[in-house]
């Protein structure tokens, strides 16, 4: 079964994707992850200084979801760039970028360029670092505009990763207006949790995000709406596991989905979903094409 | 596997670095398994188990600052037993310790007493009272020491004290401790053929613990020190950056 996928200009061996800030800090854990058989991969977002992220306890799982405020720690573009060519290699490398404002964004997309990267997710949605993300997220001026200034400065494809709003589709099209190739929904969603014994909130950042199949019928949502109303690829992303996941977020509009906190159970996820879907589409009849958006009915 | 809060009991001091606290919580665990020790309002850290209910810590920085205000009845956060652990082989084996890395070598060195396995220890510290566990490892079977000063034992590094024997009589060489010091560990196994029956606590950033963040990949594999690890084999080790470099909490490596 043929799973090839376009996405962007990309050619991708299958729609399955490694989610940003998932073993994504170094080259040799893309590497594996690639070799798990990823058809693309996210890095951690990088931004423009070296960050340690916020202090611990940086996640806490919970029943069918991980909660998490990492605090986006990074080793900053300049350092990053050594690593990025390295982990160059047999499937695209996309690089997740950070920034306070439209040109931090293009700062260190320019910084990045040396390294060739096969394409830029901007996360204009992380929801837990002060100054990043949420400040973006819901102010489609803002988000029109960074990613102009990151079309401008490169000729790699540009994706632009949307936070779980209620105006989303809001964003997408502001999104699309400024030029993305495509729009990646969703980040993680505004979560908490509380130690009941000691009173202390479960993260040491207090707030954090949440991930993981408790997610997946928000990003579902916001998968389907995207594709309504944009004419640009939309990518799917919250709660996927398994095959049956895949294929209903691509039933929703997405042309591919990435893959982060079922990494826990199985850093090999990628190859088992992609099997999965070939699989049910080879039984079906199906082609990857004519299942892509049937829900819209 | 969620936090849980146990108390602590009792807390005693081993040396004038180290303190191991007592909680009242057992854990089901294999020696060289870790847990995230979360001290509440300040940050969560990895901790070797000491015993199936402790932690020795050596105080470096703010968390383990905060750690040592505690007394005992406080509270702390507990996740885990997390990663991998010493698997036990052989008949006879050797532990090479350094420092407060000896910690999780106690716990092993009496479960393979209890196994009949009997055991070397080469435990090396800075000086006489920095030395962890002496009467554990006594206890479970022959001990040498090596001390910096030669305020006890040999006066000199414990890789001299390894130098000189026969690494044939084990079937196993178990290490924790400076990076430095196990790098040479791993350097004399190469040597004498028992890349694979040597095994090395590694230390690296560990921040999630569970395997998805990736801050404590190594080169050039991407193994997860905190999932598959933090217990490997030479074999895993070689031509790695073991011995050469890490990362610290923003990703940035620093050489060892
Ligand atoms: C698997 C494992 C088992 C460990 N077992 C023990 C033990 O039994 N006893 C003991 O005293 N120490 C142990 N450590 C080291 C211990 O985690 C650090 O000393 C502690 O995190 C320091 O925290 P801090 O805030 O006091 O220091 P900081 O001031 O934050 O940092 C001081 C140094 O500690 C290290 N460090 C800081 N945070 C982390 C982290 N999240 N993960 C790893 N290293 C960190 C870094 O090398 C840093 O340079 C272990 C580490 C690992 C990875
Ligand atoms: C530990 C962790 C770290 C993350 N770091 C980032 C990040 O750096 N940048 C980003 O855009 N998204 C980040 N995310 C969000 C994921 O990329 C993804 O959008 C989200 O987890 C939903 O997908 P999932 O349910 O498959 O995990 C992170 C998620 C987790 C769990
Ligand atoms: S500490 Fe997060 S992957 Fe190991």
């Amino acid at each position: 079964m043929n799973l090839t996928t376009n996405l962007t200009g990309l050619e991708l061996k299958n729609p399955t994707i490694l989610a940003a800030g998932i073993l994504g800090t170094t080259a040799a854990s893309l590497k594996r992850v690639m070799q798990g058989g990823a058809g693309a991969v996210v890095t951690k977002s990088i931004g423009s200084a070296p960050r340690t992220g916020h202090p611990g306890p940086v996640v806490t799982e919970r029943e069918y979801s991980i909660l998490n405020a990492m605090g986006l720690p990074n080793p900053s573009y300049r350092e990053f760039v050594s690593e990025l060519a390295l982990a160059k290699g047999d499937v695209p490398v996309i690089v997740s970028i950070f920034g306070a404002n439209a040109s931090e964004f293009q700062e260190v997309a320019r910084g990045l360029n040396d390294a060739e990267p096969d394409g830029f997710e901007l996360n204009v949605s992380c929801p837990h670092a002060n100054g990043y993300g949420a400040s973006i997220a819901s102010n489609p001026d803002a988000i029109r505009e960074t990613t102009e200034a990151v079309k401008d400065a490169v000729e790699v494809p540009v994706w632009v990763k949307l936070a779980p709003l209620t105006n989303i589709v809001e964003m997408g099209l502001a999104a699309q207006k400024g030029g993305a190739d495509a729009v990646v929904a969703i980040n993680t969603v505004p979560a908490m949790a509380i130690d009941i014994e000691s009173g202390f909130p479960l993260l040491g950042n207090k707030v954090g995000g949440i991930s993981g199949p408790a997610i997946k019928p928000i990003a579902l949502k916001c998968v389907y709406e995207l594709y309504s109303a944009l004419n640009i690829d939309v990518i799917g992303v919250g709660g996927i596991t398994n095959w049956r996941d895949a294929i209903e977020f691509i039933m929703a509009g997405a042309k591919a989905v990435q893959i982060g906190s079922a990494v826990y159970n199985d850093i090999g996820v990628f190859k088992d979903i992609s099997d999965g879907v070939a699989r049910h589409l080879k039984e079906n009849r199906r082609s990857l094409k004519s299942i892509r958006g049937v829900a819209h009915k | 596997m969620m936090a849980t809060n146990v108390r602590i009991t009792d807390i005693v001091e081993e040396t004038p670095s180290t303190k191991t606290f007592f909680l009242d919580a057992s854990l089901d665990y294999i020696p060289g398994q870790y847990v995230m020790v979360w001290i509440h309002g300040v940050d969560e850290i990895p901790m070797s188990l000491s015993y199936p209910n402790a932690i020795t810590v050596q105080k470096v920085g703010d968390a383990t600052s905060a750690l040592f205000k505690l007394k005992a009845g406080d509270r702390i956060g507990v996740r885990g037993p997390l990663g991998n652990g010493f698997v036990l082989k052989g008949k006879s084996i050797l532990l090479v310790g350094g420092g407060v890395g000896t910690a999780p070598l106690a716990p092993l060195a009496e479960k393979a007493k209890n196994k009949n396995i009997s055991v070397k220890a080469l435990i090396g510290a800075k000086t006489d009272r920095e030395l962890l566990f002496v009467e554990r490892f006594e206890k479970s079977g022959d001990i040498s020491i090596a001390t910096d000063d030669g305020s006890r034992g040999y006066k000199g590094t414990i890789i001299e004290v390894v130098s000189k024997l026969d690494l044939q009589e084990f079937e196993g060489i178990y290490s924790c401790g400076p990076e430095r010091m196990m790098s040479q560990v791993l350097n004399i196994a190469k040597n004498t053929g028992m890349t694979r029956m040597a095994q090395f606590s590694l230390h690296r950033y560990i921040k999630c613990g569970i395997g998805v963040c990736g801050s404590c990949c190594i080169d050039p594999s991407g193994l997860r020190v905190c999932r598959d690890g933090p217990v490997f084999n030479g074999e895993q080790l070689m031509d790695s950056e073991f011995g050469k470099y890490m990362r610290d909490g923003s990703g940035r490596r620093i050489l060892i």
